[in-house]
């Protein structure tokens, strides 16, 4: 048993082999491998016991279950209204020159993706980001910057 | 304006009291019906947009005979503009956590959910430590109600109730056919009282203060208080609670920036009010205030005349476009539509004419639309087309 | 009355069965409200809003398949705001359909062509989506196409795949304006679970689903002057076709069909049917040898219940979900293939034809057919055994091509040497045929007497009950099956591949203590398959039914023992059943394939 089966059967283990257990199930996947590959899917269809395509319908319903590789961080930069009235987009750009990265990329050192996102519930402190589950918000060029230098030293880079 | 009135900062839900224990173990020695009756008798009205009638909810789960029911916590808050919930469910959880449990008695349940959108993540952790304390307390005074939290995976549509409960059996969240509505057929097959965390929180204050107090505040039919979530061009952003009723002109002297040209109420799916009418307009629940009343979820974003409407409304209907199941036709195909509509008029493409098509077409789509995402798209698309069209053109 | 409910439907006052849907109600006053998503053999979805009436006193519409009538509603039909409503909505899904109708395969068949067409959208104002979508078709599969462009995902694909069939090869994918219909990964349909059966095909309103067509290959073939082309036409086509040819659901055409094909220039037009009474001999005697196995010799690696194996969609379906159990299955190949294997040697050296110039065609009920000829394990003739599968629609296709009144057609006989059939033959094409007609010869055979039913009809498996069963008692059998003397063989039949699931896993947990099942791998049976005639419900089901036992009735012969040209078959050429020639020509193996 690889790695992958032996996570999907602990999770499923924990939370029950049923239907109602497949969000969390690929929330904590996800949360491991930073996204749900083919594999992993096929994997919980087994154990779950329900239809791949099922698996896959499901997980593509959801902004948050990746289902392309991504990077060990990943940035989701709230694009809607508010945010863009307070410069997301300066923000954006800061964020695509020092990663090197556009939107919809991933590092080549897998590091780090770069997604927008839908409103993130933060308007009062826009623009406002999500890394991993990180909150950060009043986002600035500068601010933006400090926040990835301090995730590059983090893992030893630079 | 008869019914409308100052603006009153009030503070019930964020009033930091610790004695949710003692409001738990007293509300649960009187009678369901009782309860019931307090509710329906505050005319309380669901927090999160639609404004059905609390008590009535409860009443209906309350008299369905099943083996098992369930109480949901609604906490997938994503309408642009809105940013309560998190608030609330960071600053008092217990008063939601003695709210569900108060509703598990009320209607027969011992089963609880959060559903909490999966932007709120970071909050996960120190609410599991607020249930394992409140199920213990429930435990010492022998009461049965557990409470878990289920998280979601970021999807507006989810905080349609029957989305959510869609998502919740590990689903797609499309919301279902209605009826039959949760009361009867919720999750699980089971009858379910779904509530907003906002709504909770009120019926705690109902509860703790008696149905009087709430029912004192605000005018006839919005009764009680409500939380604002007020961001965009305004000096101060944040969470306010205020009386339901106020007219928009005193919220934009107290809130605005002094150049304020529109505000969009309710967020993405509420109504754009342009400067010129501020003065009609009251927010509360729907109908029957003078001037034009404003249901809503309490989203309030201030724009002023730096701002584009177009391109506030492209934004909006990039969102839907976005966050629409796509199940129904009206939605999925009519989102499309409207923003290459809007985008074709701009660039030239279409005639100027072409917004009355598209004016239409939302008519449709509130008409039609399986559930009220698309339902109210109609809502911003009008409100702004109709009072900045010309921005919509040059 | 308390079990009916007074509404009114545009301002008529009726009484309507309580828990009628207004859709329901308003077809029993003899009001069509339009349709999409909507299908009688599917759960309601209520997503493609086609069907919005107005309730008076509701600000919004509602959809009249979703929602109950309730007491004192009024209901319009069509009412000015409903039909503006509805123009809108039929204008928007044209706008993200690829509407190029004159090169459709379902051009004149299609439910959004009907309704544009009625509606008589005659301008399309609304911007043009096909182009800014990356649409994708795959014809990759053997049996079906799935062209996205034409998708007007209203899910009745993938309600089917999973409430008739529970397959689930189908699925919704992504939301909003991405949302589509899609497999495990966007695979093709030949690389996931897909069992071919051509149910969702059956089931699309549009050409998002339609069958990979042959029809000019057979046309060639036909024109081509060194080419002996022969052809094969299954049980329930002549059920079905005349409905694609403008008669009533449950019309017999057998003679007229023979008719037609001999006139598009068939060289020689025989009947599946022949070697469906051969598959009995064939399938019978395993069962026989397989009861004598285990009964007898406790032969531990011999497995019952025996499973029939002529529904092609079955067994790829039984290769993908029970891989450990298929040797439960028949080793028999199905009529058509026995057919295409016999064509090709058998018939070949009777006529005299180099095998290498015959072409073997076959008209089925079914896209998974096409599948299953083009299995690499299917030349034991040492050529294809069957070189193309032409459904019903696309036989009724090359009709309507040829410009023939099929109507006015005299009735003709098959061509003789594989054109002899019985009733048991026929029978082949209803869930429950299979049983019967074996029933018919294994009793025969093992007790010397008639199977003790009425006029031969074994009732208990007839009808559309998802799963029937039935015991027959073995009494006095001649001497040679002595050891079934008391013993009560039991059956069970099976239709739709959901309810082949629920017969299966109770096989897999040991609670099955069948000797006998017949699986069919659409709803019906064969005449319910995925190649009939657009539309096929419930009740049309019922009425092809009708017909086919009607056909059986009609017959002298109705036992496949009986069957005189199989009888030459065995004397001429193949021995005996389960013979060494049968061996190669008749059997197969299965494949164990991947569920997820």
């Amino acid at each position: 048993m690889d790695s992958i089966q032996s996570l999907i059967k602990n999770l499923a283990d924990q939370h029950g082999r049923k239907r109602e257990s497949l969000l969390p199930i690929m929330q904590a996947v996800v949360e491991q491998e930073n996204y749900l590959s083919e594999y992993s899917m096929v994997e919980i269809a087994r154990e779950v016991d329900i239809p791949a395509a099922d698996v896959y319908g499901t997980a593509t319903f959801y902004s948050f279950i990746e289902t392309k590789p991504a990077g060990k961080y990943i940035i989701r930069i709230c694009k809607t209204i508010a945010c863009v009235m307070k410069g997301k987009n300066q923000v954006l750009f800061a964020i695509q020159d020092m990663l090197k990265i556009k939107l919809g990329e991933t590092t080549p050192d897998k590091r780090f993706s770069l997604l927008e996102s839908n409103c993130l519930g933060w308007c009062h402190k826009a623009p406002a980001m999500l890394i991993n589950n990180e909150v950060y918000t009043e986002l600035t060029p500068e601010k933006v910057r400090e926040i990835l230098s301090d995730y590059m030293r983090k893992n030893g880079q630079y | 304006m008869a019914n409308s009135h100052q603006l009153k900062r009030v503070d019930f839900i964020f009033r930091n009291e610790n004695d949710w224990e003692k409001v738990l173990s007293s509300t649960i020695k009187k009678k369901p019906n009782e309860l019931i009756n307090e509710l329906i008798s505050s005319e309380l009205k669901g927090r999160g947009g639609a404004g059905f009638p609390t008590g009535l909810k409860w009443k209906y789960t309350s008299e369905e005979e099943s083996d098992e029911k369930y109480i949901i916590c609604n906490a997938d808050e994503g309408e642009p503009g809105t940013f309560k919930d998190r608030e609330i469910l960071s600053k008092v959880p217990y008063k939601v956590l003695t709210a569900m449990a108060v509703c598990g008695y009320v209607t027969g349940a011992t089963k609880g959910f959060i559903y909490l959108r999966g932007e709120y993540k970071f909050l996960e952790a120190e609410l599991n430590k607020e249930i394992a304390e409140f199920e213990y307390y429930c435990n010492e005074i022998n009461f049965d109600f557990k409470i878990s939290i289920f998280m979601g995976s970021g999807a507006y549509i989810c905080g349609e109730e029957t989305a959510l409960m869609e998502s919740m059996e590990g689903r797609r969240g499309e919301p279902r056919n209605k009826p039959p509505f949760p009361t009867q057929v919720g999750y699980m097959g089971k009858p379910t009282v779904i509530n907003n965390v906002e709504t909770l929180v009120h019926t705690y204050t109902i509860f703790k203060y008696g149905a009087k107090k709430f029912y004192d505040l605000g005018v006839q039919y919005s009764r009680g208080t409500k939380l604002f979530s007020v961001s965009g061009d305004t000096p101060k952003p944040g969470i306010y609670e205020l009386e339901l009723g106020m007219s928009l002109q005193d919220f934009v002297y107290e809130f605005g920036d002094g150049d304020t040209k529109a505000v969009q109420v309710g967020g993405a799916s509420g109504f754009l009010v342009p400067r010129k009418k501020f003065k009609d307009a009251a927010i509360g629940f729907k109908g029957k205030l003078t001037g034009i009343s404003l249901p809503t979820g309490g989203s309030m974003m201030l724009f002023n005349s730096s701002r584009s409407m177009f391109n506030v409304l492209d934004n909006y209907l990039e969102f839907f476009r976005e966050e629409s199941c796509g199940q129904c036709t009206p939605c999925r195909v009519g989102c499309q539509q409207l923003l290459l509509g809007i985008k074709a008029v701009k660039r030239g493409d279409k005639p100027a004419l072409y917004l009355d098509k598209l004016m239409r077409l939302t008519e449709t789509m509130q008409l039609t639309a399986k559930c009220g995402l698309g339902q109210s798209v109609a809502n911003s698309f009008s409100s702004i087309v109709e009072n900045f069209r010309e921005e919509m053109i040059y | 009355m308390a079990n009916k409910v007074n509404i009114s439907i545009n301002g008529f006052p009726v009484d309507i069965e309580k828990g009628k849907t207004i859709l329901e109600a308003a077809e029993e006053q003899g009001i069509t409200i339009p349709t999409l998503c909507y299908h009688k053999d599917l759960c309601v979805a209520g997503n493609c809003r086609v069907c919005v009436v107005e309730v008076a006193g509701q600000g919004r519409l509602s959809a009249a398949c979703a929602t109950p009538c309730e007491d004192g509603m009024e209901i319009l039909t069509n009412s000015l705001k409903v039909r503006n409503s509805r123009k809108h909505i039929i204008e928007l899904l044209l706008a993200e359909h690829n509407a190029d109708c004159t090169k459709c395969y379902r051009n004149g068949n299609c439910e959004l062509q009907i309704l544009a067409s009625d509606y008589k959208i005659m301008t399309q104002d609304f911007i043009e989506l096909v182009p800014l979508k990356k649409y994708s078709i795959d014809m990759f599969s053997p049996s079906i196409i799935k062209d996205d462009s034409k998708c007007i995902r209203c899910q009745r694909c993938v309600r089917t795949c999973a409430e008739l069939q529970g397959v689930n090869a189908l699925t919704v994918a992504h939301k909003g304006d991405e949302m589509k219909i899609t497999t495990f990964f966007e695979k093709h349909m030949r690389d996931v679970v897909c069992t071919n059966c051509g149910q969702c095909v059956n089931h699309c309103p549009t050409g998002a689903l339609v069958e990979k067509n042959y029809i000019e290959e057979v046309w060639e073939a036909i024109a081509n002057p060194n080419k002996h082309v022969v052809v094969q036409t299954a049980p329930a086509v002549r059920v079905g076709l005349g409905e694609e040819l403008g008669l009533e659901a449950g019309s017999r055409v057998t003679g007229q069909m023979v008719a037609a094909l001999k006139r598009l220039g068939f060289d020689s037009v025989l009947d599946t049917d022949f070697t469906a009474d051969l598959t009995i001999i064939e399938e019978g005697t395993e069962l026989l040898t397989r009861l004598k196995k285990v009964l007898v010799d406790g032969d531990k690696n011999v497995k019952l219940p025996m499973a029939t194996s002529c529904s092609p969609g079955w067994i790829k379906y039984m290769e993908h979900l029970y891989p450990e159990h298929l040797d439960h299955l028949s080793t028999c190949k199905s009529p058509q293939q026995m057919f295409g294997a016999l064509a090709k040697t058998y018939y070949a050296k009777a006529r005299n034809i180099e095998p290498n110039k015959i072409v073997s065609v076959s008209i089925m009920p079914c896209t998974a057919k096409k599948f299953e000829a083009f299995r690499p394990e299917m030349h034991d003739s040492g050529y294809r055994d069957v070189d193309y599968v032409l459904t019903t629609r696309e036989l009724a296709i090359l009709i309507k091509q040829a410009g023939l009144d099929f109507d006015k057609l005299e009735p003709v006989k098959y061509d003789r040497l594989m054109g002899e059939s019985t009733g048991a033959g026929v029978i082949f094409g209803v869930t429950g045929g299979v049983m019967e007609a074996a029933l018919r010869t294994v009793y025969e055979i093992v007790t010397g007497r008639e199977v003790p039913f009425d006029n031969l009809n074994i009732k208990p498996v007839r009808g559309m009950e998802a799963i029937k069963e039935a015991t027959i008692k073995i009494e006095k059998p001649l001497k040679e099956w002595a050891f079934l003397d008391g013993i009560e063989v039991k059956c069970a039949v099976a239709h739709g591949l959901v309810n082949a699931k629920t017969v299966m896993d109770a096989v897999k947990a040991g609670k099955a203590d069948y000797h006998f099942i017949e699986f069919m791998g659409c709803p019906g049976g064969c005449l319910g398959g995925g190649g009939q005639p657009i539309p096929t419900n419930a009740k049309i089901r019922e009425k092809r039914a009708e017909a086919i036992y009607a056909e059986d009735g009609a017959l002298t012969l109705r036992k496949s023992h009986e069957n005189s040209e199989v009888a030459k078959l065995y004397k001429d050429f193949l021995g005996k059943p389960l013979g060494a020639k049968s061996h190669k020509l008749l059997h197969t193996k299965y494949t164990k394939r991947q569920r997820y």
